[in-house]
């Protein structure tokens, strides 16, 4: 970080610092991508499924989405799922996912705001 | 930059690492690394949480999930099934103490949830040592606000409207401390940070020197453009190593990126801060002893006036404010001084941190608005009095303060209700005891620390307090005599009026105020030899309830004096020449059949 020279300055560092500590403020209000990470999930290629989510957040520069993990939520036939958890909608659950569909999925749904119908979990 | 799904925040703050939170850092270090998690989660140190009782204390976003008494056995389990699965471990979490509930985040539980936090607002939640971290967090914004929108007089009528008073001790309102030293003749000026902090009970500035150096940094730089000084000194005790290093990691990346040195954001103000180390005297805290201590000669109190406003700093105008109150003054620059004044009563305003300790389940450092009542922070923050015992006092104020009973718990906590009741705010020291202490005792221990802690330079103070503490000992060993309470009041009241310094005038305060609640104790102590606590040794002794007593033996097994005798399943009895009252027998009997009397 150089000498802050300007008011304007400051305000630059401190827009890109916010990302920094985003994770740890007014966490209710935003999305989630949820990476199940049970034991078949992981056996199923959720931690790649999980990285490509970062990264891929990471080369669009989204630092107010949260990426957590769960346990085993009963659906192992579908794994590696994602669940995408935006506040006042209805949880959309993404099944058989791999990196490139997850990659799909930050861009439409979260970048675009469009749920992708294909590969939502079928009704069971 | 990494994006990273999560953040474990372990405490560094003093308490923390005495409890060893330095290995469960570097665990969680090595056990992210061994699962390859160390690009996804990242590991921060931060300052003291308030909650040092029950550290090493860790917190992990975006959860928020505070796990508490951390072990590194407990390390690979939180990593595993935490940071990889998603589970959180029940086990780990904090427990709030009389429901079963396992609470998820921090900002959840009892502790917290009543507190507002200015002063504090950093403390835990950012890295003190990244000074990005305090600029994400709207840092140095206040300065830069106060350099290029408001004139210097515009600063000091902003924290004369907030109605900020001192935290450090006296309570003197701050905006008018400044405006005397921004009107004072004189071309150099000073700024001075007192971070002596010698309160025995109190840990609120060192635990903002250590989780929020910049916060005091940028206030004290604001302070400067107000009175026009371009020079600060911390004066903080060498005692606190954390609190010295964070402070000089922070003053070098402040000089660094040009928010400390010449030409501040731009402008045409320059201002730098060095640090001064103190020996932890008591007196030293004493703003012109400081001064002095500062000049690197004795630090011993001067007369005032002339006050350092005026006189001060190698004799130029300066300003000396503590830790806590420079900390509140960055919000109120940003948020105005409006915002501040809503918070807290009509004649102590914002927030006052508290270092609650004693004889209450809940301790740690908690930062509550003025006018928030005794019974509100000892039972709905602190959770109440241990092991079903009942509360008995409350001593506000440190060495300089008193005791408050229970007819005065529904007082709000403000300057002047503290000092009308015989106590005060002081620097946020609050013990609380219960049944078993002994209020002349207690009275005892906090002359003890003042005559020891008296400088000696005025007769009063030095010799004063000798002669109260030895009253007191007398009384506490049965050697009282009538008129004893009498003499105490008149030397306390002497002591008040001629002593030189703050430290002499308040030293009697812990006395007057015992004195003013708790007389009968005094009294009971002195006309029939009793300790109605059972808190002075010299005035018990420890008898077998034969009623109560199954002669289980377990007491025998305790006393180291052998002074324990009798047959099992019959009554014991106690040799009272053998019994030396070391109290084991007391804590040990599970019957409750061993009294003291
Ligand atoms: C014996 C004695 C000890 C003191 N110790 C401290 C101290 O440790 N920290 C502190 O901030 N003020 C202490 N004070 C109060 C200071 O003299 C001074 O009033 C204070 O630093 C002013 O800052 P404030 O207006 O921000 O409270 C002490 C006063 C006395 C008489
Ligand atoms: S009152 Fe006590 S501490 Fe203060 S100057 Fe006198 S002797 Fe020293
Ligand atoms: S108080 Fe200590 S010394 Fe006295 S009887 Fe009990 S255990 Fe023995
Ligand atoms: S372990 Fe993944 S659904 Fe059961
Ligand atoms: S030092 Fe960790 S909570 Fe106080």
């Amino acid at each position: 970080m150089p000498v802050i020279k300007s008011m304007e300055e400051l305000e630059k560092i401190r827009k890109q610092a916010k990302d920094m500590i985003n994770l740890r403020v007014d966490n209710e209000t935003k999305t989630r991508i949820v990476v199940g990470m049970g034991t078949c999930g992981i056996a199923a290629g959720a931690r790649p499924v999980m990285l490509a989510i970062l990264d891929e957040l990471k080369k669009r520069n989204i630092t107010n989405v949260i990426v957590t993990e769960t346990g085993c939520i009963g659906l192992c036939q579908y794994e590696p799922l994602v669940d995408v958890i935006q506040p006042d909608h209805p949880k959309v659950t993404y099944v058989n996912m791999n990196p490139e569909k997850a990659r799909e999925i930050v861009v439409k749904h979260i970048i675009n705001n469009q749920v992708v119908d294909e590969y939502v979990v079928p009704n069971i | 930059m990494e994006i990273y799904r999560a953040h474990v925040l372990v405490c560094k703050g003093t308490g923390c690492v005495a409890s060893g939170s330095e290995p469960i850092m570097e665990a969680f270090q090595k056990e992210l690394e061994k699962k390859g998690l160390s690009k996804e989660v990242k590991v921060v140190q931060t300052g003291c949480l308030g909650l040092c009782e029950l550290g090493p204390n860790v917190l992990i976003y975006p959860e928020g999930s505070y796990y508490c008494t951390v072990k590194t056995e407990d390390v690979p389990e939180i990593v595993e099934e935490h940071l990889l699965k998603g589970r959180i471990v029940e086990r780990l979490l904090y427990k709030e103490r009389d429901t079963k509930e396992r609470f998820r985040s921090l900002m959840d539980i009892d502790f917290y949830k009543r507190q507002k936090r200015i002063a504090l607002r950093h403390c835990g939640l950012i890295n003190p040592e990244i000074i990005e971290e305090y600029i994400a967090n709207d840092g140095y914004r206040a300065l830069g606000k106060a350099l290029t929108e408001m004139t210097p007089q515009g600063v000091i009528d902003e924290i004369k409207k907030s109605g900020l008073r001192g935290r450090g001790g006296g309570g003197f309102p701050t905006g008018v401390k400044w405006q005397f030293a921004a009107d004072a003749q004189g071309d150099i000026k000073y700024v001075v940070c007192n971070a002596d902090e010698g309160d025995p009970g109190a840990f609120m500035d060192r635990s903002i020197l250590e989780g929020d150096p910049h916060t005091v940094l940028e206030a004290m730089a604001i302070a400067g453009y107000a009175i026009g000084a371009s020079e600060g000194y911390i004066y903080v005790r060498a005692e606190y190593p954390i609190a010295v290093k964070r402070l000089e990691i922070a003053i070098e990346q402040a000089r660094n990126h040009g928010l400390l040195g010449k030409n501040i954001l731009g402008t045409e103000f320059s201002f730098d801060i060095f640090i001064r180390l103190g020996s932890g005297a008591f007196v030293c805290g004493e703003e012109t002893a400081l001064l002095a201590s500062v000049e690197g000669r004795r630090g011993e109190p001067r007369p005032r006036p002339p006050f350092p406003a005026n006189k001060g700093l190698w004799d130029k105008p300066t300003i000396i404010n503590n830790v806590e109150t420079y900390a509140n003054i960055p919000e109120i620059i940003l948020q105005g001084a409006d915002w501040f004044s809503n918070i807290g009563s009509e004649k102590s305003k914002g927030t006052k941190v508290f270092a609650v300790g004693g004889k209450i389940n809940h301790t740690g450092l908690v930062e509550i608005p003025m006018g928030t009542t005794l019974k509100e922070v000892i039972y709905d923050i602190g959770g109440g009095i241990p092991n079903n015992k009942k509360f008995k006092a409350v001593q506000t104020g440190g060495p300089s303060g008193g005791c408050l009973p229970a007819s005065l718990l529904d007082m709000p906590i403000e300057y002047d209700t503290l000092i009308q009741a015989g106590s005060m705010m002081g620097s946020g020291g609050m013990i609380v005891v219960d049944e078993d202490t002994c209020m002349v005792d207690i009275a005892k221990f906090f002359l003890t620390f003042t005559q020891e802690e008296s400088c000696g330079k005025c007769p009063p103070c030095r010799i004063g307090t000798k002669r109260m503490l030895e009253i007191l000992e007398r009384i506490t060993n049965g050697e009282g005599r009538e008129g004893d309470i009498e003499l105490l009041e008149n030397l306390a009241k002497s002591i008040k009026a001629s002593a030189l310094c703050g430290l002499g005038q308040t030293a009697p305060n812990p006395v007057l105020s015992t004195l003013r609640y708790f007389r009968d104790e005094y009294e009971a102590h002195i006309k029939d030899k009793k300790c109605p606590a059972g808190g002075c040794q010299a005035l018990i002794h420890y008898e077998v309830v034969a009623d109560k007593c199954k002669g289980c033996g377990m007491c025998v097994k305790v006393c180291p004096t052998q002074a324990i005798s009798g047959e099992r399943r019959k009554p014991h009895e106690i040799d009272l020449d053998k019994c030396i009252k070391c109290n084991s027998c007391y804590d040990r009997c599970p019957f409750g059949a061993i009294v003291k009397l």
